[in-house]
């Protein structure tokens, strides 16, 4: 089996549906002959051809109205923002039309599209290449938030998600892109090809979307995370001598209740961490949803472990960036609760 | 400060208001038949001066002139008359639907009928239409049935959107209509994409939105152009220049410094300017621009000048911001009475048969809305089944719905 990071899964997964399916298509800036700023389109337009995968305007709004459009029309366009950064201009027609076409039209008009953009920070982007909006997009009825921490489960959901028929948001945590980077900024990342996760299957596979996953059992405490933040829960789990059970979420909407239910009604506690700003983050609905479900479970407080409610400081990336020391600190708190 | 002129922050007024006497003055009409009418292959460089004329056919005695004539059969053109005659009456109806408490809200196309009923005319019953929401011409030109509209303007148990949509926001698949946002000019760049979609599919079809002059202010706007010229997408992106968007007139969105039309020359796409209340010349242009579509030659851009005779919608009160009497002073006229004359001056029509046609398309409207009305209006009767307030928000209903609609109780 092939070693892949996770852009070479992602073009992997790509190129698969490329193949397989003449409706699939691929655009947006610096995708088509350059083959993204990131490289997850690299050889598709040589391959495929020039009207398979190709460059657009820098008009974020225009690539999602013209995917909606052709999903309308039939194809499954995969478009790519170029930073989650810069996905504002297309918040409208995500917003307004991707996510309710097929509401307002009583299933008359669907938009089966994805909307590719990389997220997250730790690669010194400073704010306006560091940000993680998810939550701006999660509270959209109709639409689905995907994100992948490992490249096998990177190209079997991107392959999931162009293969559904509801519009997709999958963000790419780039700071995993060539390896999984655990918080710990002064030391080195190991590339993927040293984890078993970047055994990836060359041909079609997939994850399906909705289902979490429990990367690391426990029963001391429950630690959600996704992307990046899969992997420094882990190293803090580790650091910590606790007896950690990890959830990557892989997809926030629709969310795997079930799943996180089981695991905090088994340890009694948990731990919400993710690098977007603290209020009205993501945490702040599995906060709810874990204390809803299982609040005569609950052993201590949930604690949330966030970005700070600031922009992107670049030169406090690793004060702002809730790395294992904080993570650590809430995992013992919660102990103690 | 230093001793310069002082600068002076410009505010763009029309030029009557509540009191006044219209004055249209300002109004520069090209003469019927005026016009050249270019190859369908020209360079949008060469003809870029269309973008400052007045594409007319129908001069003031109804004759139909020049080389923008579209020479349709009088059967046609009959026809055509009796949609437009159908479309009014069918606004008459709703809107006074609307004042009788029996929907929340609507909104009229009056003076507008043959902006969209040429369109549908003059495009293939396959096109896909991206309309605004005044363009319920091509719904009816299309033979969508009158009272499926009208289930959806009342909300009620046959409403084929199910309760989701404001009233008038239609959609039918089937006859090439996409759903109606709502938002302004987001549907001008899906055009675009369904368009470029069709090219890329080797397919046939052709795609065609509509905006008002207001909503060339949104960025969408802007984006659709770009995108259809650089993909050279076959679409025709149609702008509606009815004076108004609400309350403020053309000028506030840009229009007194340069024409709508001439936005295009600088994306590079032909752009037609037509007299919007003269059916043949809407049709022509249409037409044109379809054939050049067609021929993988890409996108026109169409400035359709015309006059929103009614409010925006029945929230609105027009005698607030305008001269009451301004619709009746609009130089150009009635889309509806010219076409009639037109017939009449050439014997293929009589104001017997007017009058006739026009109380058909009374009855016909008066026959469908009781059949509406029997099912339910807003609040009255049948409604919507509740279940279905939590279906297709997704392809498959996900846990967190099902559980909110248990909780809903359902």
């Amino acid at each position: 089996m092939p070693t892949m990071n996770m852009i070479q899964a992602l073009n992997s997964a790509l190129d698969v549906m490329l193949t397989k399916d003449p409706n699939v298509l691929t655009f947006g800036e610096d995708v088509g002959y350059f083959g993204g700023v990131f490289r997850v389109t690299d050889g598709l337009q040589k391959k495929h051809g020039l009207t398979r995968c190709f460059d657009t305007p820098i008009g974020e709004a225009g690539i999602v109205a013209t995917a909606i459009g052709m999903g309308a029309y039939g194809l499954r366009p995969v478009v790519e923002i170029q930073f989650a950064d810069y996905i504002y201009p297309a918040y409208d027609q995500i917003v307004s039309e991707a996510a309710r076409l097929r509401y307002r039209s009583a299933g008359d008009f669907t938009a089966p599209l994805v909307i590719r953009t990389p997220y997250g920070g730790g690669i010194f982007g400073g704010q306006t290449h560091s940000q993680s909006p998810e939550a701006l997009f999660t509270h959209v009825a109709g639409l689905k938030t995907v994100i992948p921490s490992t490249p096998y489960d990177a190209k079997g959901l991107l392959i999931s998600a162009i293969e559904d028929d509801d519009p997709v948001l999958f963000l790419e945590p780039k700071r995993i892109y060539n390896g999984p980077f655990d918080g710990y900024h002064d030391r080195p990342v190991s590339p993927w090809n040293k984890f078993a996760a970047s055994d990836v299957p060359e041909g079609h596979y997939t994850v399906p979307l909705g289902k979490a996953a429990v990367v690391r059992e426990g029963s001391d405490v429950t630690v959600l995370a996704y992307g990046t933040m899969v992997h420094v829960a882990l190293a803090s789990v580790a650091d910590s001598g606790l007896d950690g059970e990890v959830i990557d979420l892989r997809t926030l909407v629709p969310l795997d209740i079930e799943t996180i239910v089981t695991s905090v009604k088994k340890t009694g506690r948990c731990v919400i961490v993710h690098e977007a700003t603290h209020t009205s983050g993501f945490g702040a609905e599995l906060s709810a949803t874990v204390q809803e479900n299982c609040f005569h479970n609950l052993e201590a407080p949930i604690e949330r472990v966030t970005g700070w409610d600031t922009p992107y400081p670049h030169a406090f990336e690793w004060q702002y960036f809730p790395g294992p020391g904080r993570v650590i600190e809430a995992l013992k708190r919660a102990m103690e609760g | 400060m230093k001793n310069r002129a002082r600068l002076s922050l410009r505010v763009p007024a029309p030029p009557t208001r509540p009191g006044d006497a219209p004055d249209f003055s300002g109004v520069k009409l090209s003469g019927a038949g005026d016009v050249e009418r270019p190859d369908i292959d020209a360079s949008p460089r060469d003809m870029s001066e269309l973008a400052f004329k007045l594409i007319r056919v129908l001069d003031d005695k109804g004759q139909a002139l020049g080389a923008w004539n579209p020479k349709l059969d009088p059967e046609t053109l009959r026809r055509a008359l009796r949609h437009m005659l159908l479309t009014r009456a069918y606004d008459d109806r709703m809107y006074r639907a609307q004042r009788q408490g029996k929907t929340s809200f609507y909104m009229k196309c009056t003076g507008e009928e043959a902006v969209a009923i040429a369109a549908a005319y003059a495009m293939d019953r396959d096109d896909m239409c991206f309309p605004s929401y005044r363009q319920q011409g091509l719904l009816i030109a299309r033979g969508y049935p009158l009272v499926q509209m009208m289930n959806q303007v009342y909300s009620n148990a046959r409403d084929p959107l199910k309760g989701r949509q404001l009233p008038i926001m239609y959609s039918s698949k089937e006859h090439g209509f996409f759903t109606i946002s709502g938002n302004l000019g987001t549907q001008f760049p899906q055009a675009v994409g369904w368009a470029m979609a069709s090219a890329y599919k080797g397919d046939d079809r052709i795609a065609a939105s509509w905006v008002g002059d207001g909503t060339t202010a949104e960025g969408d706007f802007h984006h659709a152009c770009n995108f259809a010229s650089v993909y050279r997408a076959p679409v025709i992106l149609n702008v509606v220049n009815n004076q108004w968007a609400i309350s403020s007139f053309a000028g506030i969105a840009g229009g007194n410094e340069s024409t709508f039309a001439s936005r295009g020359i600088g994306y590079g796409l032909p752009a037609l300017r037509v007299d919007g209340n003269d059916f043949l010349a809407v049709y022509a242009a249409t037409q044109w621009a379809a054939e050049r579509a067609r021929s993988n030659l890409g996108a026109t851009l169409i400035e359709h000048y015309t006059y929103r005779a009614e409010g925006h919608s029945t929230s609105d009160d027009p005698s607030r911001y305008r001269p009451s009497d301004d619709a009746k002073a609009w130089p150009l006229g009635d889309p509806i009475e010219r076409l009639k004359v037109h017939l009449i001056a050439i014997g293929e029509w009589s104001e017997d048969q007017q009058q006739a046609a026009h109380a058909e398309a009374v009855e016909q409207v008066k026959v469908a809305n009781k059949e509406a009305e029997a099912v339910g209006t807003l609040g009255h009767g049948e409604l919507p089944s509740i279940k279905t307030m939590f279906e297709d928000v997704f392809k498959d209903m996900p846990e967190h719905l099902r559980r909110q609609r248990q909780q809903m109780g359902v």
